[in-house]
């Protein structure tokens, strides 16, 4: 706990010095040429005083003209409007030097030198900008590696019951019992997505029930890379089994990657092979609700699990049990009891622990006072490439 | 070998990617665009796998006369007739157009509208005032459903869809945050053991290291 | 089994003619009613009003023909408004299913407009990739569009001269029915400093409430009622307008069943705990 303590604090410091260490406002006190920051080179920042003609009727514009390698004399690169004291110069070439004369036009009058300046841009390494983000980074990581090397030495860590995978096993017995098949529906989503990796874990497990009670089993998939992945893990799970003869090579098959076209062939299969037990898990989207319906038209127990909120109210009426959010990913974790998974699974809930620290504390302070709740919220800001 | 080679793969291309992100260097730039070039062609291959999977199913379950085969024609017919019509051209007036717009259209959007029934027995059958929770919920539901239609007029005002507003501005956008950065965290720890190796079930056949 | 029993268990088919009843007379018998204009909507209007002439709009037309009932008169809006303003319009396309899509839409409003292709707008096509595809176009749109959808190399398009990347366009507008404007706000706002607006269902439209307030969208079209209110403010009316009235049934219908249900749902178990009390005990 004094070690997560520590951590945050260390990061409100580095983002309050991030934060103060910008530049004053109201421009430089003479002709400044500066590399752009947190770039791949080829840009330079000039900016310059206001000049007392600015505030004239007669004023037209500030010039910036340049001299780069190879030039003879300064030539003009642009221009800007009467209080913009700031002007990036872009497609210079890294490493090269450049000067730069900067002027202020008005009618009938010579232009006003305001000085000049030298720069060489420079592409960097290192990215200042998203140093909040490496914090963050380093942080969750942290407390994440910190719970696993915990788990690992013998700590025993509290996870509650999660309704929807106490009932699994209950699910495939009732399918058992009734010599039904059990229908698995990964999500329609493709292997990057981590709710169908979430969602194939429990397929391991519930392959291997059902290799044990030689229960069928119904896998239709909407991704060919994830038909292929998961043909592996169920017959992986009826060789641990002892049952590798078993397992029927068509039993996991891909039928279309169109949404509809998946449902309309799933809500087939669940009204003509009428199994006992469906379960939903991974990425859903409007199809969620034709699904879940059909099932319980047909009379079976159904167990949902998904990470995509807009269809959690589907499912929550129309199935039995319901997997919200993060319990789908808690379940690797939940049904193995490793301690690797679950480590990280508590320092989850602890780095979500700080995030709600981080909320009260800024409430307070914007209550307080309207420039420190937007301090802490700066911390958290995330800069566009190329911003500066 | 078979599964270290892809987990070292893994490991250094979600290392690598997580250090560029940081580095705004030109090198860093090259690599990026070279990556997601490489991503783009490997979406495109995973099409084709999907479209070879789908003949090499249906062709098989004709030739060996399994249960319900003669839809297994009507599949191969729309995939290979799609096909054939795509490569005639895919101009406004092509006969992949009319494929699109007079089959395609119709029986997607067909499907879709399924959900209107679907909601409306789902809603009789299932929403019940059992608890006080499912009772709130039955009033924020009423509350979002009158004050999404053009029913001012005869409700006395804009109260209802302003009501309705507040209620997705304020409790819907809170519970949605809090979810949101659940969901974030939870990603960030599945991604951690996915590129760490912990998590290998994506392998195919077996859970951890 | 009594009355209440009955009507709770009622077969599903009977509410499926009501509903069906309850779309078809509206569409035959329109009721005209009037619809009035939210911010989220009103905030993406006043985005494209307040665009100078010239500046681009990338439209992204991430949907598939299932959701085109509910997205397609919010896209036709959109692009109507555009060239209105005289705001060169990029077309493209994330999902699969919708380059034809945006292809008929396209023509059905440059027609009608006079809007040409190639100096008003340009269609890109498909391309897969999705999150690779955003973040290239943060470098050069040209990394993963070298051509458009009929082949044309892309610095042949009149219109596209000058654009390279996110700092050269106005306005994203996504419209999608699944999970596209959460990319395009990750990775094209986020990390290129792009303004993004999305269209979606109405279903989804919840889910994107905390990116409003946050500022990450700069505006929201939900649903056909978003269609419906973008229609009212450009002033052509399609079919968002047309398809509120059935909207409006349909949710009163849906509201009276859940009503009686509940009041069955209600009455059924009085009866159950009155039966329960006037039983004998040990009976």
């Amino acid at each position: 706990m004094n070690k997560i303590v520590t951590l945050l604090a260390a990061w409100l410091v580095v983002g309050a010095a991030a934060v103060f260490a910008a530049d004053a406002p109201g421009g430089p006190a003479v002709v400044e040429a500066r590399d752009f920051p947190n770039d791949a080179g080829g840009s330079i920042t000039v900016s310059w005083p206001a000049s007392p003609l600015e505030t004239g009727k007669d004023f037209k514009a500030y010039e910036v003209h340049r001299k780069g390698p190879g030039d003879a004399a300064f030539a003009k690169v642009g221009e800007t409007a009467p209080g913009e004291l700031t002007f990036k110069d872009e497609g210079l070439q890294n490493g090269a030097r450049y000067e730069y004369a900067v002027y202020a036009a008005a009618t009938g009058q010579a232009p006003a030198n305001l000085g000049s300046a030298r720069a060489t841009p420079r592409g960097q390494w290192y990215n200042t900008d998203k140093t909040n983000v490496l914090v963050g980074i380093v942080f969750v990581v942290g407390i994440i590696a910190f719970f696993i090397l915990r788990a690992k030495a013998g700590a025993t860590l509290f996870v509650r019951k999660i309704a929807g995978l106490e009932a699994v096993d209950e699910a495939i017995g009732r399918a058992t019992e009734m010599g039904k098949p059990i229908l698995f529906v990964s999500g329609l989503s493709d292997a990057s997505d981590i709710s169908t990796i979430a969602a194939m874990t429990i397929l391991a497990k519930v392959a291997k029930k059902t290799a044990e009670y030689e229960t069928p089993l119904i896998v239709p998939c909407y991704d060919p890379i994830v038909m292929m992945v998961e043909k592996e893990m169920v017959r992986e799970a009826y060789t641990e089994a002892g049952k590798p003869d078993a397992f029927e090579e068509d039993s996991v098959f891909f039928i279309t990657q169109s949404q509809f076209g998946y449902v309309a062939a799933v809500d087939g299969i669940m009204v003509r092979e009428k199994p006992a037990t469906n379960f939903y898990m991974g990425a859903f989207f409007a199809e969620s609700l034709l699904l879940a319906e059909t099932g319980a038209a047909t009379g079976a127990i159904q167990i949902a699990g998904t990470d995509r909120v807009t269809q959690l109210p589907f499912f929550i009426t129309a199935c039995d049990y319901t997997l919200m959010g993060e319990e789908l990913y808690a379940a690797t974790a939940y049904l193995s009891r490793d301690p690797l998974f679950l480590g990280s699974l508590k320092g989850q809930d602890w780095s979500k622990a700080a995030i709600i620290g981080c909320l009260l504390i800024g409430t307070v302070l914007l209550i307080i006072s309207v420039d420190a709740g937007t301090w802490i919220a700066t911390l958290f800001k995330t800069a566009a490439e190329g911003a500066g | 070998m078979r599964r270290e080679i892809p987990l070292a793969i893994c490991l250094i291309m979600g290392v690598v990617m997580t250090v560029q992100f940081f580095v705004p260097h030109a090198a860093s730039q090259w690599l990026f665009d070279n990556m997601m070039k490489w991503l783009i062609i490997i979406a495109i291959f995973a099409l084709m796998l999907g479209l070879l999977n789908l003949i090499k199913i249906h062709t098989q379950k004709v030739i060996n006369r399994r249960k319900d085969w003669p839809y297994s024609i009507v599949a191969l017919v729309g995939v290979v007739g799609t096909l054939i019509t795509g490569f005639w051209g895919i101009g406004a007036d092509s006969p992949f157009m009319v494929l699109y717009n007079y089959i395609q259209i119709p029986m997607q959007a067909t499907m879709f509208s399924l959900l209107a029934f679907y909601i409306a027995s789902a809603s009789f059958r299932t929403f019940r005032a059992r608890t006080f929770e499912a009772t709130l919920l039955l009033i924020a539901a009423v509350i979002v459903m009158l004050g999404r239609v053009p029913l001012e007029k005869y409700l006395g005002g804009q109260w209802l869809p302003d009501l309705a507003e507040w209620v997705l501005d304020y409790p819907n956008m809170a519970a949605e945050r809090g979810i949101m950065i659940g969901v974030g965290l939870g990603a960030i720890s599945m991604a951690l053991k996915i590129i760490l190796g912990i998590e290998r079930s994506w392998l195919g056949g077996g859970e951890k290291g | 089994m009594n009355f209440f029993d009955k009507f709770l268990k009622i077969d599903r088919r009977y509410i499926f003619i009501l509903v069906a009843i309850g779309v078809v007379i509206p569409l035959v018998f329109p009721l005209g009613l009037a619809v009035t204009v939210s911010p989220p909507v009103k905030n993406v209007y006043d985005e494209i009003e307040s665009l100078k002439p010239g500046t681009p709009v990338l439209v992204s037309v991430d949907f598939d023909p299932s959701t085109e009932p509910e997205l397609g008169p919010m896209t036709a809006a959109v692009l109507r408004h555009c060239f209105k303003r005289k705001l060169p319009v990029i077309l493209m396309n994330l999902h699969p299913g919708g380059p034809g899509l945006a292809l008929a839409i396209s023509d059905k409003v440059a027609k009608e407009t006079g809007a040409k292709e190639g100096v008003d707008y340009c269609f890109l096509g498909y391309k897969a990739g999705g999150t690779a595809v955003i973040l290239s176009i943060g470098r050069d749109i040209r990394l993963s569009y070298p051509a458009d959808y009929y082949n044309k190399p892309i610095d042949q398009i009149p219109m596209m001269k000058n654009i390279r990347s996110y700092s050269d366009i106005g306005l994203v507008v996504t419209l999608s029915g699944s999970t596209f404007p959460d990319v395009w706000v990750a990775y094209a706002h986020e990390r290129f400093g792009a303004k993004i607006a999305a269209g979606v269902t109405a279903v989804m439209a919840a889910d994107y409430y905390p990116y409003l307030s946050t500022g990450q969208m700069i505006g929201l079209i939900g649903g056909l009622k978003g269609a419906a209110e973008y229609e009212k403010l450009i002033g052509v009316p399609g079919n968002g307008l047309k398809g509120m009235d059935a909207q409006t049934i349909i949710h009163l219908l849906i509201v009276l069943l859940i009503i009686l249900g509940n009041i069955a749902f209600l009455l059924m178990r009085r009866q159950q705990r009155r039966g329960e009390q006037t039983r004998p005990s040990g009976a």
